[in-house]
C-alpha cells in the first residue's frame, strides 16, 4: 500500500469526525503558531535593536565617567568619578593609530527659545569629529568644524525634531534662538535618525565646545578648576582595532588619572560590541525561554493527540478486526494509525504555521514590531510537529496493531 | 484441504475455563459445501475462527493445504487470511462512510495490487454478486440483503479458495436468506469454491451436501446431504 493511499485513507477517518479531529488538533495548532509568531517577533526586535546601535556610529568607543569605590575611614563609599578636557587632550595626542575619530562632549539641559515657541533640550557642546562619529548626516547648513570651537563662534547645529519643534516648517539656517538667553545662530541641521527608544537622538542642539566652556555652561562644568566633559567618543578605523584603541586608551587614562593596575578605575570604557554582545545573550535566553513555552504546549498538544487516538481505536477496534480478517498485517495496521496521527498533527503543524505568520504579520502591520518570519524557524517548529506526531502516534498505532483478530471482530 | 484433529480451544476468564472446542477433528475436501449446526454456545464461531486462521487451537493440530498451521508467524497467518479465506458474517462488517467498490476493494488494498487492478476486480466481485449498478453507494443507503452481497463480493474478490460465512443470513428475511444461499450455491458450483457455513436453520443447512453438528464443543454428527435443496427452484416446491 503506497504511503498517499494511507495518507488518503487517514484524511478520510479524520473527516468522519471533524469537530474532533479540529479541537485534537488545536493543540498542535497553537505550539507551532506560538513558536512560529514568538520567534518572529523576537528576530525583529533583536534586528530593530541591533540596527538602532549600529545607528549610533561605526564602531564607536565610549568613555564616560565612572563609579568607583573608597574606602575612607573603613566606610566604603561609591564616588563619582569624572572626566576632563585634559584627558581628550592626552588621548587626542597619544592615541593616534587605528583612530578615525575623537570628540568630547559636554551636554546638558536648557531652555531654547525662538519666537514665542521655547522648551528645554539636551544642548551637548562638541568638536568637529563628533558628528561623523555618531554618525550624523548634515540635512541642511554645514556641521560644527575646527574654527568654530578656535574662534568659540556662537552657532547651533539642530537636531532633526528640535528644528521642526522649534520652527515647523520655516528653514531655521541663518536664523538666530536663544539658550538659556544666549545668543546663537543656527547654521545646520541633522538629517533625522529615527528614535532608538531611550535618548532621542534628533532632539538635540549642537555647539562647539569651546563656546560652550566660554559662554554656556559655566561652572557646572568645571570640578577642581578643571573642565570636565560628559563623555569622550572615539571611533576606530575598523571593527577589529576596536580592542587595540580600547587597551590604548585605557592604559593613558588610568596613568593620567593615577589608578595603580588592579585598582578599579573611575572611567568606563564601553563599545558597541559590548552593547551588541549584551543584546545577544539577552536575546538567546529570551528564545530558550520561548521555546520553552513553545515545546511545552506543544507536548500537551501531543498527549492530546494521543489521548484522541487511543480512544479511536478503540471506539474502531471491530474495523480494526475486519482489516485482520482481510489480510491486514501488523505492520499495516501500525502504518495505518500512525501516519492518522501524523497526518494529524501535520496538518495543526500547517494551520499554525499560518496562523503564527499571520499573528506576527499583525505586528508588522500595527507597527508594533517588524517581525522577522526565517525559514528556518518555521521548519523547526514544523519538524517539531511531526516529530511530537510521531512520538505521541506510537503507542495508539501499536494497541491498534496488536489487537487480536478474532477479539477485535468480536468486540462491541 | 482443511484437516482438523482433535481441536481444542480453552477460554480462560479469571478462575473459569470455557471449553469452547473439545476434540474436534474431520476433513473437509476443496471444493465441498459444508454448514455447521449447533445450539447458541456450542463453539460454531470458534471453530470458523481457527479454520479462518483468526485463532489458534490451544490443541490439536489444524493443517490447512498440506501446511500445519501452528508453525506460522502472525504475518503468515495474516497473509493466508488475505489469500486462501473470504470471510461472510452476520452482521455484515461493512465499513461505514464508504462505498460499496471501496469495501470489496478492501482486501485488495492489503494483498498489494495496484489501484488498476483493485478496482477491475472489485468490479467483477460486485458484477459477480449482482450489484453491478449500486457500487457506488454506502452501506447505509442498501439493503440488508444488498450489504450481505457486498460482504460477500469482498469475501470473493482476493478469489479465496474457502469461503467462511458465519450466520450469513441470520441478520435477513427468508427470502433474502435464500437468494443469499443461491448465490453461494452458484460460487462453490462455477468456481468450485469450499463453502463452510454456520447456520441455525436446518432450511438453510440443507442447500449444502454436508452438515457438520457440534454440541459443548464436540462434533455429534457429520452427514452428507445427498439432496441439498437448489435454492430458488427447490423453495418453490416447499412453498
Ligand atoms: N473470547 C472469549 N472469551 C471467553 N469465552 C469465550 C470467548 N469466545 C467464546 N467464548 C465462549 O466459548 C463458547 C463458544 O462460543 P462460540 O461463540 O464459538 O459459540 P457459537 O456456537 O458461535 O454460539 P452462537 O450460536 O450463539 O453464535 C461460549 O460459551 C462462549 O461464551
Ligand atoms: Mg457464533
Amino acid at each position: 500500500m503506497l504511503l498517499s493511499e494511507n495518507f488518503l485513507l487517514a484524511l478520510r477517518a479524520l473527516k468522519a469526525n471533524t469537530m474532533r479531529s479540529a479541537l485534537t488538533m488545536l493543540g498542535i495548532v497553537i505550539g507551532v503558531a506560538t513558536v512560529v509568531a514568538l520567534l518572529a517577533i523576537g528576530n525583529g526586535a533583536t534586528a530593530s535593536i541591533t540596527s538602532d546601535i549600529e545607528g549610533i556610529g561605526s564602531n564607536l568607543i565610549t568613555i564616560r565617567p565612572g563609579r568607583q569605590m573608597m574606602t575612607i575611614r573603613n566606610s566604603t563609599q561609591a564616588q563619582v568619578g569624572s572626566l576632563y578636557y585634559s584627558d581628550y587632550e592626552t588621548l587626542n595626542k597619544r592615541v593616534v593609530s587605528n583612530v578615525s575619530g575623537i570628540s568630547p562632549a559636554f551636554s546638558s539641559s536648557y531652555k531654547i527659545k525662538y519666537g514665542s515657541e521655547s522648551f528645554q533640550v539636551s544642548v551637548t557642546g562638541v568638536m568637529e569629529d563628533y558628528l561623523p562619529i555618531r554618525s550624523y548626516q548634515i540635512e541642511n547648513g554645514r556641521g560644527i568644524n575646527g574654527s568654530d570651537n578656535d574662534s568659540r563662534s556662537r552657532v547651533a547645529v539642530l537636531g532633526a525634531q528640535t528644528a521642526d519643534d522649534l520652527f515647523g516648517n520655516l528653514n531655521p539656517v541663518g536664523k538666530d534662538i536663544s539658550i538659556n538667553g544666549v545668543k546663537f545662530q543656527v547654521v545646520g541641521v541633522l538629517q533625522a535618525k529615527g528614535s532608538s527608544g531611550i535618548d532621542n537622538p534628533d532632539d538635540v542642539v549642537l555647539i562647539p565646545l569651546e563656546t560652550g566652556y566660554s559662554k554656556l555652561f559655566g561652572t557646572s562644568a568645571i570640578k577642581d578648576g578643571r573642565q570636565t566633559v560628559s563623555v569622550i567618543l572615539l571611533s576606530a578605523d575598523s571593527s577589529e582595532t576596536v580592542d587595540t584603541v580600547i587597551g590604548q586608551a585605557e592604559y593613558l587614562l588610568r596613568r593620567e588619572h593615577d589608578i595603580a593596575p588592579g585598582e578599579e578605575a573611575d572611567f568606563n570604557i564601553s563599545s558597541q560590541a559590548d552593547f551588541l554582545k549584551t543584546m545577544d545573550t539577552v536575546t538567546q535566553t529570551l528564545t530558550i525561554f520561548l521555546g520553552a513555552i513553545a515545546a511545552i504546549s506543544l507536548l500537551v498538544g501531543g498527549i492530546g493527540i494521543m489521548n484522541i487516538m487511543l480512544v479511536s481505536v478503540t471506539e474502531r477496534t471491530k474495523e480494526i478486526g475486519l482489516r485482520k480478517a482481510v489480510g491486514a498485517s501488523k505492520n499495516q495496521i501500525l502504518l495505518q494509525f500512525l501516519i492518522e496521527t501524523m497526518t494529524l498533527s501535520l496538518l495543526g503543524g500547517l494551520i499554525g504555521i499560518l496562523l503564527g505568520v499571520g499573528i506576527a504579520w499583525v505586528f508588522t502591520v500595527l507597527g508594533l514590531i517588524t517581525s522577522i518570519v526565517s525559514i528556518s524557524n518555521v521548519l523547526m517548529a514544523f519538524t517539531f510537529a511531526l516529530a511530537i506526531g510521531l512520538f505521541f502516534g506510537i503507542y495508539p498505532a501499536y494497541r491498534a496493531a496488536s489487537l487480536h483478530p478474532m477479539e477485535a471482530l468480536r468486540y462491541e | 484441504m482443511i484437516v482438523a484433529e482433535n481441536l481444542s480451544k480453552v477460554f480462560t476468564m479469571g478462575e473459569n475455563e470455557v471449553r469452547a472446542l473439545d476434540g474436534a477433528s474431520f476433513t473437509i475436501n476443496e471444493g465441498e459445501m459444508v454448514a455447521i449446526m449447533g445450539p447458541s454456545g456450542s463453539g460454531k464461531t470458534t471453530l470458523m475462527s481457527i479454520i479462518g486462521c483468526l485463532d489458534v487451537p490451544t490443541d490439536g493440530r489444524y493443517v490447512l493445504d498440506g501446511e500445519p498451521v501452528e508453525s506460522l508467524n502472525e504475518s503468515e497467518l495474516a497473509q493466508v487470511r488475505g489469500r486462501k479465506i473470504g470471510f461472510v458474517f452476520q452482521q455484515f462488517n461493512l465499513l461505514a462512510r464508504t462505498s460499496a467498490l471501496e469495501n470489496v476493494m478492501l482486501p485488495q488494498l492489503y494483498a498489494g495490487a495496484t489501484m488498476k487492478e483493485r478496482t477491475e476486480r472489485a468490479k467483477k466481485a460486485l458484477e459477480r454478486v449482482g450489484l453491478g449498478a449500486r457500487m457506488d453507494h454506502n452501506p447505509n443507503e442498501l439493503s440488508g440483503g444488498q450489504q450481505q452481497r457486498v460482504a460477500i463480493a469482498r469475501a470473493l474478490v482476493n478469489e479465496p479458495s474457502i469461503i467462511l460465512a458465519d450466520e450469513p443470513t441470520g441478520a435477513l428475511d427468508s427470502k433474502t436468506g435464500v437468494e443469499i444461499m443461491s448465490l453461494f450455491q452458484s460460487l462453490h458450483r462455477d468456481n468450485g469454491q469450499t463453502v463452510i457455513l454456520v447456520t441455525h436453520d436446518s432450511y438453510v443447512a440443507r442447500h449444502t451436501d454436508r452438515i457438520i453438528r457440534l454440541s459443548d464443543g464436540h462434533i455429534v454428527s457429520d452427514e452428507k446431504n445427498p439432496s441439498p435443496i437448489k435454492a430458488g427452484a427447490a423453495r418453490d416446491e416447499e412453498h
